[in-house]
């Protein structure tokens, strides 16, 4: 295939599409899939043919729309009109919009989601562009939507300085946690020399409560894939690795299918548009180790090894992939690539703050009224995130403290709520970007055992190679569970913040290195709390059981008086 | 080979470049902890015992895996360096069971040595006391899980140097275990050869000599230097051995 038969197939797809006289988009990925979107379709289908509607309207499984929890979620095109949004959809309310909406044109007012609600219009849609809007499995409805045209640009008009020059003009920062820019990895890579070189896109999404990357993977498929191979043919790589995490079935199914969907069609594969260019992508499937999606580890992952990380240097764009040089990104930031060479570094830099450019995708969870996937640009606050666009907190509980970054972040509390979102700004309350995670917490959530739960996490997840992560967070998560059931001390307290620093300073990959941060940043703005636990022995938001005491008084108070807390209390006095 | 200066406890020194900075630490004579470590394997950067502190880098760096670069400033005693091996030490006498007093390695035992010389004189850490079983199916050696110490110097010495690749980890963080081919009895290993290159590398009581009782176990790795320079200049000393 070349430029212009990929043109054709854009037109031709275009005046298909616009022939119907209505389009019903029913969202297909996980959340909406789980509340029951495949019974709506169905429910859909069966309506159109009952009303003999067949021809004139489709059915289109897209990808995800962004108010998770208002799911299954459809939405209604009619050409010259405005898209209506339907929430909560059943097949009983399905067959009323095709009956009322699609066939008299009147809108169900009762499901409808306002057009002017905070939660879409705050939003700022580069990488998530497509999604909700076009089929994943469809390569057509992609490339109708200027798919492919990037790569078609960059492999025609570019060379490959030119694209790694216009990604770093750009500002584009990776979008997996640590922000590192762009463009000059890209730089790194393509100066290195090798007879061989690999792209590998980071899919190993591990974060509690985070699912942008699964959201862009499974709800544009082809997005992902435009950008890994721009990024091969700048950095000179004729080979690309997927790493999709194990638990996301749906997205390694779609990309597999728009891979060779791609590939038939000569848009992957030897030849790439008729040019020069080769790339080659395959998947590789994570079988759930959180540490994966550290580099290195997901290298060892892909070359068939244990999930492992080995200390840097060598960077992977000296030695990655079997010792070859190696690119590896965010999917997100593969997301972003597309719109970057289409529009150009100075529309992309336009947008954002002066050190973060352009747009992130947030994982909306927790204690807030709408969650679900938003993508915002950069610098809005949190107040706008927590309070406009996820609609602030239900049952007029108050808001304690908002998580960014997940086990590698930290907690944000209410006198920060007016930072901005970026990564200079979250790095100094003590916290990450990360990769998007956001959950919000209320009065009721206890800091301490949030901050339990965070380390519980990273000690289940530990490769166990270095001793500082792997005893570490064991000793840290015994210390906590010792404050959160009533029974630490001070000197626990003194402890664990020693263990902290040891934990961030001496381990040897970023899980490790971060795991602390939960703790660090909750014992920096909840300190108070934390020793509620320890000198009244009372939780205050009144989460934690404490039903113990800490061993020395049990010693004194067995030799005092009684096993009676209130008597030995009193005898004490 | 070119060569590179660096500073190291503020003493001008010259390396050369491309090898580690543990090596040329111990070229120098300063003594680093080392329990991952081995001369003649691969390094892991596992224990995190000879990290040191670089002037202009707030991370610490592993010396064993940092190789050598011009104008390095090294400090590999700071105060700091000195607590956080205590308290690495600690932690590795708290993740599993480890007695000295009823141990075969006791007196001879390179983890027992770090913490002596490093002034480790308690644990502060709760114990984990894990419930680990041992391997006497072999008809040589035995496996004991609870003094492991999962520096991996026995998997590497079995791949690297024997070419069997006999052990291996199985699952990860503190449940990490040592396993024999694919987690079966030691003495129905197919691929063992017996010539107990584990047991002589093992810096613990880990692996021992089937039969040896508290104290008695002695490790020798210096058949690693013998072998490499053996394969290397296709010399094979036997005078010495």
């Amino acid at each position: 295939m070349n430029r212009v038969e990929l043109q054709n197939m854009a037109q031709t797809e275009t005046e298909r599409q616009s022939a119907f006289r209505c389009r019903l988009l029913c969202c297909a990925s996980t959340p909406c899939l789980s509340s029951g979107s495949t019974a709506v379709s169905e429910a859909m289908k069966e309506a159109l043919v009952a009303g003999n509607l067949n021809g004139e309207v489709e059915v289109v499984a897209t990808g995800c729309m962004g108010p998770c929890s208002r799911g299954p979620l459809v939405t209604v095109k009619v050409p010259g009109q405005e898209d209506v949004i339907y929430e909560q959809v059943t097949p009983e309310i399905a067959k009323e919009i095709v009956t009322q909406h699609v066939a008299e044109n009147k809108p169900v007012s009762e499901h409808m989601l306002p057009a002017d609600m905070p939660f879409f219009v705050k939003q700022k849609k580069i990488v998530l562009s497509n999604s909700g809007q076009i089929d994943p499995e469809k390569l057509e409805d992609y490339v109708a939507r200027q798919g492919y045209t990037a790569l078609a640009h960059a492999l025609r008009e570019m060379t490959p300085e030119e694209v790694c020059a216009t990604i770093t003009q750009s500002g584009l920062r990776g979008r997996g946690g640590a922000g590192f820019p762009t463009g000059i990895k890209w730089d790194l890579v393509r100066k290195s020399q090798g007879d061989k070189k690999y792209v590998v896109a980071n899919g190993d999404e591990g974060d509690p409560g985070a699912y942008m990357d699964r959201t862009l993977m499974e709800s544009d498929p082809h997005r992902l894939l435009e950008g890994m191979a721009i990024a091969g043919y700048a950095v000179g790589a004729d080979q690309g690795y997927l790493y999709v995490r194990g638990e996301y079935p749906i997205a390694a199914q779609r990309l597999q299918r728009a891979i060779r969907a791609a590939e038939r069609r000569g848009i992957l594969g030897s030849r790439v548009l008729d040019s020069n260019f080769t790339f080659r992508v395959d998947v590789r499937i994570g079988a759930g180790a959180f540490v994966c999606g550290e580099e290195t580890a997901l290298m060892a992952s892909i070359m068939g090894r244990r999930g492992q990380p080995v200390p840097r240097p060598p960077y992977p764009a000296e030695r990655g992939l079997w010792g070859k040089p190696t690119l590896i990104n965010n999917v997100e930031t593969f997301g972003n690539i597309a719109p970057i060479i289409l529009n150009g570094a100075e529309w992309f830099a336009g947008i954002g703050t002066e050190k973060s450019k352009g747009s992130k995708i947030f994982a909306l969870a927790g204690n807030i009224d709408t969650t679900g996937l938003i993508e915002v640009p950069m610098g809005i606050t949190l107040r706008e995130i927590v309070y406009d666009i996820a609609n602030g907190i239900p049952d007029g509980y108050a808001f304690k403290a908002v998580q960014t970054g997940g086990p590698s972040g930290g907690c944000i509390p209410a006198q920060y709520l007016d930072t901005p979102v970026d990564y200079q700004s979250l790095g100094a309350l003590g916290s990450i970007m990360g990769s998007g995670g956001l959950v919000v917490m209320d009065e009721r959530s206890c800091m301490a055992d949030v901050a339990k739960y965070f380390i519980e996490f990273c000690m289940d997840e530990s490769c166990g190679k270095c001793v500082p992560c792997r005893v570490g967070t064991v000793q840290m998560h015994r210390i906590l569970e010792r404050v959160t059931n009533g029974s630490a001390d001070f000197d626990d307290l003194k402890m664990l913040e020693e263990l902290c620093t040891l934990v961030r300073e001496t381990s040897l990959c970023g899980l490790g290195q971060n795991a602390p941060n939960p703790v660090i940043s909750t014992l920096r703005y909840f300190r108070d709390e934390y020793e509620a636990h320890i000198t009244e022995r009372r939780c205050p938001a009144g989460a934690c059981e404490m039903d113990s005491i800490p061993v020395r008084e049990l010693r004194t108070n067995s030799l005092v008086y009684s096993h009676d807390g209130a008597q030995a209390e009193a005898a004490k006095a | 080979m070119p060569v590179v200066t660096l500073t190291i406890n503020d003493e001008l020194v010259s390396g050369q470049a491309g090898q580690t900075l543990l090596s040329l630490l111990q070229e120098r004579g300063i003594e680093m902890p080392t329990l991952c470590h081995l001369e003649g394997l691969s390094e892991r950067g596992g224990c995190r015992l000879c990290m040191v502190e670089m002037k202009g880098s707030p991370r610490l760096f592993a010396a064993c895996v940092t190789p050598v670069q011009e104008d390095m400033v090294v400090y590999t005693h700071t105060e700091r360096l000195i607590n956080y091996r205590r308290m690495i030490l600690e932690l590795l006498f708290s993740e599993r069971n480890h007695y000295c007093a009823v141990c075969v390695m006791n007196g001879h035992c390179e983890l027992q040595t770090q913490a002596a010389e490093n002034g480790m004189t308690s644990v502060r850490y709760d114990y984990l006391n894990p419930d680990l079983p041992m391997d006497a199916s072999h008809e040589r050696y035995v496996l004991d899980h609870n003094r492991c110490i999962l520096c991996t110097r026995c998997i590497r010495v079995c791949d690297e140097i024997e070419g069997a690749h006999v052990w291996d980890l199985m699952g990860r963080g503190v449940n990490s275990m040592l396993i024999s081919d694919l987690a079966m009895p030691w003495g129905d290993s197919v691929t063992c050869t017996n010539c107990g290159k584990c047991v002589q590398v093992c810096p613990t009581g880990a692996l021992f000599t089937r039969g040896s009782t508290v104290a008695e176990m002695e490790k020798h790795h210096n058949f690693l230097k013998w072998i490499l320079t053996g394969r290397e200049q296709n010399q094979w000393d036997y005078s010495n051995l």
